[in-house]
């Protein structure tokens, strides 16, 4: 038997050379089958509203995985069930791209269900094309989600139970219950007459897009009569007579006339500005002068409850440390080291280089609680600084080969008014006994650390007492 | 230049975009969530996109989708998250797509715990998911790197046209370090099979099947062939007091900063030890190894990793048998004590 085209829409490609063998003007899809008429009708439309060169195609795993033989446009074949993802990372990137999603039952409503539903939800501007035949094609006959009770299927060979496989799924229905859709319609394919109907849902989902409406989804009851068993009239009159009882066709949700269409435009921001955006540090035109040591390896552990700072006073340090041109590196504690409830964070500073971020002997412990003391206080090294809140523990070091800074932290900040400054009254007794931090770099970047003047203002009295503190806790030394 | 003190997480975001990326698709878990809320934060400054997909599977499906249209593109992710996401990096290798994975591996299997570990380095630079393809993998051990070797991720996966991921750890993610960034990119590759929805790229596919066997397998060939070349020419790694070296300590990302310790240590006692920093993955520096495992100076190899001993493998294959490859490992998202390093290496040492 000879076939002769008498016309191919220009959706199509002139001659169908993906496709193997020597056939190379037909399609794949056996007799009396859907979808080739669906294809048709969605590269007319893609013609006729003159978006064929924009238009991008995403194929299914299922019998319609070929698509991209036919289809003249930009082809993306996905993997099962995930052309709306596909298709999401499609459209972001080319909002003005006719984006097409096409999938078939058990692509859409069995192992794509999450991703088909969480892209009507954000109403991608997307068209999905979603052929409901009832069954699995490609694999031979199987059970879909939108088999029917009692429907003989290679997996359900004494017929789909309710008590086994549970109800067919109405997808239109759920889709057409979400805000964002702006169009949901079930149509069938059996007749001429519900062909052409399908023609005019096919070309509003594609106008939705042109338009820039939103999310359009056409559930297209189609003929499978080789999964069927059927003749293809069989086939057709099963749709009509069963397939269309159980699936009812018509208009589930239309608002694509009430909504304006949406903005999907990007400004890519010029390379020149970009730095500022992404916050990229611009030099320090008044960088004061300091003096520290060439010999600074200090490994700080600061400790206490959560909400005390603890965390930010470690990379204040970091940060003053980097400014006079150390090796720094901060760490909080993470993992395992978390049990026992108290926050914790490793501080090294170094000329070095740093290699291990974690600190094991610290030559300066920072501790504002008990617990931490109690922890901490016997990994430091012999000869090292232990700094702790007094006005919040009854119980000082044990240690005698240490040397000891207890500070009023919490007091002091109490008596200024806030008691979150307590860090900053510890950072100032730590600048005032400490040669690795320079009081001037202290004072030139605590404004770019509290932006905000009147938490300056309680902030720098607070590192001004810490200084006063060190002034005494050395003359006492 | 500038140095910013920065978390290894956010590093990965700055340096993406100034490596020209954007597009990210991600979805939540500790300890990679950072870099998806800085990438919420800073994709819309630069005109890019930011989406908080439904699930892994949807994020790197999206991936697989804008790297279609020839766009700089990235996700990441947690150990149990890069699980689920092995399907679409299978598709989006067989379909010779360019994307940045970052994976900041936490503790397994199953759901673990958000702790530090480095069990990832088989799915991630074997394969992982299903078919013959692998993976360019980098594994940064600093704050810098992680901002440095994402733009190079960048770089390599468009040149190969292949994925290629960021390994790093929960340590390195948490860690803030001072970071020097470089200018934005501003040179791009032309991407001529790239889906832009005009007429000049009509004729374009992206597709991972390939129905005819000998087709298949010609394309498994050019795959493997792509392979060899990135082994033979991306190799990077750091050598650390090799010099005189008896004994050559392996080890990446977090670990080796604390080998790199360890080694100061072992030193000091006048040991003569250095270390091997393999920083790229996949391609693993295994002509190097080779070539030390030859020198009759090196007594032994001994490779430290947070898991239960996944590059030693491709130590031994490297060495082959021409000297001793020790082992220590740590799992859980328990991470050794220098102090713990250095007995391990007295250790070995007495047992030679």
């Amino acid at each position: 038997m000879s076939t002769k085209i008498l016309s191919k829409s220009e959706g199509f490609y002139d001659v169908y050379d993906r496709r193997p063998g020597t056939d190379k003007d037909t399609t794949h899809y056996c007799p009396g089958c859907g979808h080739g008429i669906l294809h048709k009708l969605i590269a007319e439309a893609l013609t006729d509203f003159g978006v064929k060169d924009n238009a991008i195609i995403i194929s299914p795993v299922g019998c319609s995985v070929f698509a991209y033989y036919y289809f003249s446009a930009g082809n993306l074949q996905a993997a099962h069930g995930r052309a709306p993802a596909v298709a999401t990372g499609v459209k972001r990137s080319l909002p003005e791209s006719i984006v097409i999603s096409y999938q078939g039952d058990g692509d859409l409503a069995a192992i794509g269900g999450n991703e088909i539903l969480h892209a009507a939800n954000r109403g991608e501007a997307i068209s999905v094309f979603f052929v409901n035949n009832a069954i699995y094609g490609m694999t031979g006959g199987q059970m879909a989600p939108t088999t029917l009770i009692g429907q003989k299927t290679t997996t359900t060979p004494y017929g789909r139970t309710v008590a086994n496989e549970g109800y067919p799924i109405k997808m239109s229905e759920i889709i057409a219950s979400l805000t964002a859709p702006v169009y949901v319609e079930r149509v069938m394919m059996a007749d001429t007459k519900s062909i052409s109907n399908t023609r005019r849902a096919v070309r509003k989902a594609i106008k939705n897009q042109v338009e820039k409406k939103g999310f359009s989804f056409v559930e297209v009851l189609s003929t499978c009569p080789t999964g069927w068993k059927m003749t293809a009239p069989q086939a057709e009159e099963w749709i009509k007579t069963t397939l269309a009882q159980h699936f009812p066709l018509g208009v589930l949700k239309d608002i694509s006339g009430d909504v304006e269409p949406l903005n999907l435009d990007h400004h890519l921001l010029p390379t020149d500005r970009i730095g500022k955006a992404i916050n990229l540090p611009e030099a320090d035109a008044d960088q004061p002068k300091f003096v520290i040591p060439d010999t600074v390896n200090e490994e700080i552990k600061i400790s206490g409850f959560g909400g005390q700072g603890v965390l930010s006073l470690g990379v204040w340090l970091s940060e003053f440390g980097m400014r006079e041109g150390l090796n720094v590196s901060w760490i909080p504690s993470y993992g395992p080291e978390m049990r026992g409830g108290t926050a914790h964070c490793h501080v090294k500073l170094a000329n070095r280089p740093i290699g291990s971020p974690l600190v094991v002997h610290p030559t300066i412990l920072v501790a504002t609680n008990r617990p931490s003391l109690e922890k901490f206080e016997k990994e430091v090294i012999p000869g090292g600084k232990i700094f702790w809140d007094n006005s919040l523990m009854d119980i000082t070091p044990s240690r005698t080969d240490i040397i000891r800074y207890p500070v009023p932290a919490t007091e002091i900040a109490n008596q200024l008014g806030n008691t979150k400054t307590a860090n900053v009254v510890m950072l100032g007794v730590i600048t005032g006994v400490s040669e690795f931090l320079d009081e001037n770099i202290v004072r030139r970047t605590l404004p770019q650390i509290f932006k905000k003047k009147h938490l300056l203002d309680i902030n720098m009295q607070a590192f001004n007492k810490g200084l006063e503190v060190a002034a005494s806790l050395k003359r006492i030394a | 230049m500038e140095r910013q003190l920065i978390k290894g997480n956010e590093a990965i975001v700055k340096g993406a975009i100034l490596a020209g990326c954007r597009a990210y698709y991600g979805y939540p878990i500790t300890p990679a969530s950072e870099i998806a809320q800085a990438a919420a934060l800073y994709m819309p400054l630069v005109g890019g996109t930011f989406l908080q997909a439904e699930s892994e599977i949807a994020a790197i499906n999206m991936v697989y989708g804008a790297s279609g249209t020839g766009q700089r593109v990235m996700t990441a992710s947690s150990s149990p998250g890069i699980s689920l996401k092995q399907e679409g990096i299978s598709y989006i290798a067989g379909a010779e797509l360019p994307c940045v994975i970052v994976d900041v591996m936490r503790g397994g299997p199953g759901l673990g715990n958000i702790a530090p570990e480095q069990s990832d380095y088989h799915q991630m630079v074997k394969g992982g998911g299903h078919g013959n393809y692998k993976n360019i993998v980098l594994a940064p051990n600093s704050a810098q790197e992680m901002c440095d070797l994402t733009m190079l991720a960048f770089e390599l996966s468009d040149k190969y046209r292949n994925p290629a991921v960021v390994l790093a750890d929960g340590f390195i993610g948490q860690m803030m370090e001072p970071v020097v960034f470089p200018k934005p990119v501003t040179e791009f590759p032309e991407k001529k099979w790239a889906i832009r929805g005009t007429v000049g790229d009509k004729r374009n596919l992206i597709s991972s099947i390939e129905l005819d066997p000998d087709d298949l397998e010609r394309h498994n060939r050019k795959l493997q062939q792509k392979y060899a070349i990135i082994s033979q020419t991306e190799v990077r790694f750091q050598e650390y007091e090799l010099e005189d070296a008896e004994y050559i300590l392996v080890a990446f990302g977090i670990v080796s900063r604390l080998v790199q310790s360890a080694v100061d240590t072992l030193r000091e006692d006048g040991v003569k030890v250095g270390m091997l920093r393999p920083i790229t993955l996949m391609p693993f520096p295994t002509l190097p190894i080779e070539k030390y495992a030859a020198n009759e100076r090196v007594k032994f190899f001994s490779v430290f990793e947070l898991n239960n001993g996944q590059m030693v493998e491709d130590v031994r294959l490297a060495v082959n048998g021409k000297k001793p490859v020790k082992f220590y490992g740590r799992m859980g998202g328990n991470v050794p004590t220098i102090q713990e390093l250095v007995d391990q290496v007295k250790k070995q040492m007495r047992e030679l």
